[in-house]
């Protein structure tokens, strides 16, 4: 009777879960919707404290009053620049605490006497898996984000192939664990190797293929999650970990479509073809003009329509606030100011949406890439801030350039464009950027926040 | 075995609906659907607080007291950022 209200309890916080993930649908309603899932895990964790088997509540008190003032300090104080590290960061303590349950239910089982269902063992192993693999990876992806380790792909000969084996260590443990589940330092065997699994996978993943991993490590956090569902006979851990498994696939694939790249690609750190590109030289000799803050107010006059294309340049410099004083300053002559926002822009799925909402950009104003494309033959100025990559007019044109076929925004076709930018070095792909010496195009280098600031008094004085 | 067929069907069944959710959010709001959907996963949180409490071996009570607090971290951590950030999108000038 207990236990089918308990049932009855998870099924509702698991409903309140999908309900919370539809609010996330739109942002008028994404506040409720995430108050909804708060309301769920809530509900889930009150019933679960009534468990006959609970005999005392204070490790558990000490354990939710730590974890719920380093979770809070740290929702409370992070900077929105520094959201990817904190969001990957997360994604690996859910990884590592799917370990840790997982490893208690196993060893409580063995420590019992009983032989473990194959199920059990199973969903053990694979808990132990994907939670280390989640952990560690996760972990590295914090230290590339946070600057700690390099931000380059790091790859050396027989990666591949020394990742697939470990993998296939890895299951060939839990087909032991499962044949022989008795023996407990199996377990840790797995956990082990999948920490360095998780280690070698993410570290040939480079700067700007960040959104990428930080998705699939999100599914991964789902997916241990939901291994832990099975090993407990959980159906409310199911369904939460499935949910979030099924959200960070859908996002891990739209990053790879945004870049027309495989996933295979980018797991390993394989850009797309890299034949013989121009050189810099050839690309920009005698072909660059450079520009100042005065002839770009300039610009400004008699302008309708200015298209901003923020990139991670403008998370690194922090320039967020600077632009959307510009932007209220160009429409308060009339004109027109929009955000085109490419899906890979920044460090994570919807970075650039984040910085901007922080300063109070409203969101009708931020527009995808199809959108947004159409539109720049009738844009008057578009301002090209830290964005490189994602505005390579090679990836229309040149079959054999790295970035092939990857959909980039159309700024090349604005009357005028104007890129904010230090020097002209090349983005990720590490090619040059025709964009950069096209007749249209006015090169402003500058730190971005500078730039922005200088722009703005310039504005002003016209 | 029977009970296993049941799990995978919830499991295949709740993989469905999440992608019919998820593919209707805007790319406006995959932060805040990151975050969110990340603190949801740490559901597993309550199978942490029934090891923990449970206290069967000094083994699995430390296990159960370190999931509880990494799983915590998670689900406060995330609901409250999440929080942040979706206040941001809904403010009006």
């Amino acid at each position: 009777m207990q236990a089918n209200i308990v049932n009855l309890a998870y099924l509702l916080a698991a409903v309140l879960f999908i309900f919370g993930l539809k609010g996330l649908t739109h942002p008028r309603t994404a506040v409720r919707g995430n108050f909804l899932g708060a309301t769920g895990m809530f509900i889930a964790v009150v019933v679960t404290l009534f468990d006959k088997n609970i005999v005392s509540y204070e490790l558990i008190i000490i354990g939710v009053v730590v974890g719920g003032f380093i979770g809070s300090v740290l929702a409370a104080k992070i900077q929105m620049t520094a959201m990817p590290q904190l969001v990957g960061l997360f994604n690996g303590f859910g990884g590592g605490a799917s370990v840790l349950v997982a490893g208690a239910a196993l060893f409580e089982v063995l420590h019992m006497g009983t032989h473990p269902p194959t199920q059990f063992t199973i969903a053990s192993g694979a808990s132990g898996l994907i939670g280390a693999v989640t952990f560690w990876g996760s972990l590295v992806a914090f230290g590339k984000l946070q600057g700690i380790i390099t931000e380059k792909s790091v790859v050396f000969p027989g990666q591949k192939i020394i990742n697939s084996f470990i993998a296939a260590v890895g299951v060939v443990l839990i087909v032991w664990l499962v044949l022989s589940p008795t023996n407990e330092i199996t377990y840790w065997l797995i956990v082990a190797v999948a920490s360095i699994l998780g280690v070698l996978l993410v570290i040939p993943i480079g700067g700007a293929d960040m959104p990428v991993v930080i998705a699939l490590l999100n599914s991964y956090s789902g997916l241990a999650a939901a291994a832990t569902g099975f090993v407990l006979n959980n159906n409310v851990l199911i369904i939460a970990g499935s949910l979030v498994g099924a959200s960070g696939i859908i996002l891990t694939n739209i990053m790879c479509v945004a870049m027309n790249r495989s996933l295979t690609n980018v797991l390993f750190g394989v850009m797309g073809p890299t034949s013989e590109t121009a050189t810099a030289d050839e690309v920009y000799e005698g072909k660059i003009k450079s520009t100042s803050a005065e002839e770009i107010a300039m610009l400004f006059d008699g302008a309708r329509r200015v298209v901003v294309v923020p990139g991670y340049g403008m998370a690194v410099a922090q320039a967020q606030h600077t632009v959307r004083d510009m932007a209220n300053l160009l429409r308060d002559r009339g004109i027109e100011v929009d955000y085109a926002i490419h899906p890979v822009a920044g460090r994570m799925p919807g970075h650039m949406n984040v910085l901007l909402a922080e300063a109070n950009v409203p969101y009708e104003n931020l527009k995808e890439l199809d959108e947004i494309n159409p539109t720049f033959e009738q844009t008057d100025v578009a301002i090209v801030l830290g964005a490189n990559d994602v505005v390579n007019p090679l990836a229309r044109t040149d079959p054999s350039s790295p970035i092939a076929g990857m959909p980039i925004l159309d700024v090349d076709k604005a009357r005028t464009v104007v890129v904010i930018k230090r020097s002209l070095s090349p983005g990720f792909a590490g090619i040059p950027n025709p964009l950069f010496a096209a007749d249209n195009t006015l090169m402003f280098f500058n730190d971005g926040k500078k730039a922005i600031i200088e722009i703005i008094s310039a504005i002003k004085e016209n | 075995m029977e009970s296993f067929a049941f799990v995978l069907t919830i499991f295949v069944l709740a993989i469905f609906v999440g992608f019919e959710v998820i593919t209707k959010v805007p790319g406006t709001l995959h932060t805040p659907l990151m975050s969110g959907s990340n603190a949801i996963s740490g559901i597993t949180l309550i199978g942490a607080i029934i090891s923990a409490g449970t206290q069967h071996t000094t083994l699995t009570t430390v296990l159960g007291l370190s999931a509880v607090i990494f799983a915590t971290i998670n689900v406060v951590g995330g609901f409250l950022v999440t929080h942040r950030m979706l206040k941001m999108f809904q403010r009006r000038d």
